[in-house]
C-alpha cells in the first residue's frame, strides 16, 4: 500500500499530461478493472484495452469448426475452459458431451495415448506464450508416434495486430504496457518496432504495484521526450526471450495470414502447420475449411480490442450482453473488456 | 489465458520431464524448453510446461531502474 502511495505521489510529480496507454493483454485489462488503477491515474491519462484476449479474436467461423469437430462421432476435443461457453450459430462447447476442458495441451496427448482408436483434437488458440508449447506437443506427439492427434491452428500472433494499430488514424495510443508472459517467451526486443511508430513501451508484470510502476515508467520517459521498450519484468523477462521455445514455435509453424474477430484479416499475423507437420492438422484431417460467419449484430468487439470503441458505448452492454448471457467474446471471456466492464462498473472508462 | 505461476522444481528426469511443487502439490510437468533449469530452482510454469527460470537475483532489478521512486528503500 505504502508504494501504491508513493507512485500516486509520483505520478502528480510529472506534471500535466495528457496521454493515452493501451494495455495490450486481457490478463492486464482483467487486473486494471479488479484493482481500480484508472481511478489512480491523474486525470488527462487514459488506458484503453487492446487485442490480447485469446477468446475474444478467435472468429466466429473458428468456433464454429470446433463446434462442428465435436460433433464428429469419435472424436475427443480438447480445449482451454476460456472456450467453452463462447456462442456458436447452434449452442457451445460446453453443452457438449465429447468436450474435454484441459489446463495443457499435454493432457490432451495424454487423451490420445490412451485410446489409440479414437481421434483426440485440440483447439489450438492463444498468443505466443501458449503457441510454443502447442509446437513442443506437437513435436512430442511424433516422437512418440501417436497418430490419433491433431491441432485446430487458430493461434495469432501480437505485433502485426500492434502495428495495425499503431497505424490507424483513428487511434492515436501514446504508449503500451506490453504483456509480460508473451514477452518472457518473445523477449522484450522482440516488441522494439513500436519506437517506429513514434510509441513507447514497457514490458510489465501483473501485480497492481507493476502495472502502475510500468505506467509511471512510460508517463516519465515521454516527459523526457524518451521513446524506447522497457522491461520491468526482469526476473522472468529477457531481452531475447526463451530461444528453446521460440525455435519450437517455428519449427512446426510458420506465419500466415489470419482474421481476427471484428478487425478482419491481418496479414502474416497467424501460424499454420508448416508442410513438414501438416499431418497433425485438424482442418486437413477432417477436411474442413473454417466458414464465413458474420459477427452477431451490433457487438462492438472488434472496435473494442482496436482500442476505437468502449464497453458502454455498445448498446447491448449490461442489458442484452451481460456474462450469463453474453452476445460477444469480450462478455464471454473472463479477460474480456466488455466482462472487466461489467464486473466491475465503478472503474470509469473514459473517452 | 496467458497466465502462468511461479512453482519451485523438485527433480528432472531423462525423459524432458519435471516435477514442481504447486502450493504444496507436486506435479509433473514439461522441461523440454528450458535446458537450463535444475533442482531447487523457481520457474514459471504455465500450461503444463515451465517457460522460464525465475531470476531472483534480479527481482530488484527494476526496483533499480525507477530508484528515484523508492529513493532510500531496498
Ligand atoms: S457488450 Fe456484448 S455485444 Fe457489446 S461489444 Fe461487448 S461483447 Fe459485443
Amino acid at each position: 500500500m505504502e508504494r501504491i502511495k508513493q507512485i500516486r505521489e509520483a505520478l502528480k510529480g510529472l506534471g500535466k499530461q495528457s496521454a493515452t496507454l493501451m494495455e495490450v493483454c486481457g490478463t492486464h485489462t482483467m487486473s486494471i478493472a479488479r484493482n481500480g488503477i484508472r481511478s489512480l491515474l491523474p486525470e488527462g491519462v487514459r488506458l484503453v484495452s487492446g487485442p490480447g484476449c485469446p477468446v475474444c479474436v478467435t472468429s466466429q467461423g473458428e468456433i464454429q469448426t470446433a463446434l462442428d469437430l465435436a460433433e464428429r462421432e469419435n472424436v475427443l476435443l480438447c480445449t482451454f475452459g476460456d472456450m467453452m461457453r463462447v456462442p456458436g450459430e447452434r449452442g457451445r462447447l460446453e453443452d457438449m458431451d465429447n468436450v474435454k476442458i484441459v489446463y495443457s495441451p499435454m493432457e490432451a496427448l495424454t487423451e490420445a495415448e490412451k485410446d489409440r482408436d479414437r481421434q483426440v483434437v485440440f483447439v489450438g488458440v492463444g498468443f505466443e506464450t501458449t503457441s510454443p508449447l502447442i509446437a513442443a506437443t506437437v513435436q512430442e506427439a511424433r516422437r512418440r508416434k501417436i497418430r490419433n492427434f491433431s491441432v485446430l491452428p487458430f493461434h495469432k500472433t501480437i505485433p502485426e495486430a500492434l502495428r495495425l494499430i499503431l497505424s490507424d488514424p483513428e487511434v492515436s495510443i501514446d504508449g503500451l504496457i506490453l504483456p509480460g508472459h508473451v514477452s518472457v517467451l518473445t523477449g522484450r526486443r522482440y516488441f522494439d518496432f513500436i519506437t517506429e511508430y513514434g510509441t513507447s513501451g514497457v514490458v510489465s508484470g501483473f501485480e497492481a504495484l507493476d502495472i502502475l510502476e510500468g505506467i509511471y515508467l512510460l508517463l516519465r520517459g515521454m516527459e523526457e521526450g524518451q521513446r524506447e521498450v522497457l522491461n520491468n519484468y526482469t526476473q522472468v523477462v529477457k531481452d531475447e526471450g526463451n530461444l528453446q521455445a521460440m525455435n519450437t514455435l517455428y519449427q512446426v509453424f510458420e506465419s500466415s495470414d489470419a482474421l481476427w474477430r471484428g478487425v478482419g484479416v491481418i496479414p502474416e499475423s497467424g501460424l499454420i502447420f508448416r508442410e513438414q507437420y501438416r499431418d497433425f492438422n485438424a482442418l486437413e484431417r477432417f477436411s474442413t475449411p473454417v466458414p464465413d460467419i458474420p459477427e452477431p449484430e451490433g457487438c462492438l468487439c472488434g472496435r473494442i480490442l482496436m482500442g476505437k470503441s468502449i464497453p458502454p458505448e455498445c448498446p447491448w452492454f449490461g442489458t442484452e450482453c451481460t456474462p450469463q448471457r453474453p452476445i460477444g467474446p469480450c462478455m464471454v471471456s473472463s479477460e474480456g473488456t466488455c466482462a472487466a466492464c461489467y464486473k466491475y462498473p465503478e472503474v470509469v472508462f473514459k473517452r | 489465458m496467458c497466465l502462468a505461476v511461479p512453482v519451485k522444481v523438485l527433480d528432472l528426469s531423462v525423459d524432458g520431464t519435471a516435477r514442481v511443487e504447486k502450493d504444496g502439490v507436486t506435479l509433473t510437468v514439461m522441461s523440454s524448453l528450458t535446458p537450463d533449469v535444475a533442482p531447487g530452482d523457481y520457474v514459471l510454469l504455465h500450461a503444463g510446461f515451465i517457460i522460464q527460470k525465475l531470476d531472483r537475483d534480479d527481482a530488484e532489478g527494476r526496483i533499480r531502474m525507477i530508484k528515484d521512486l523508492y529513493d532510500g528503500e531496498d
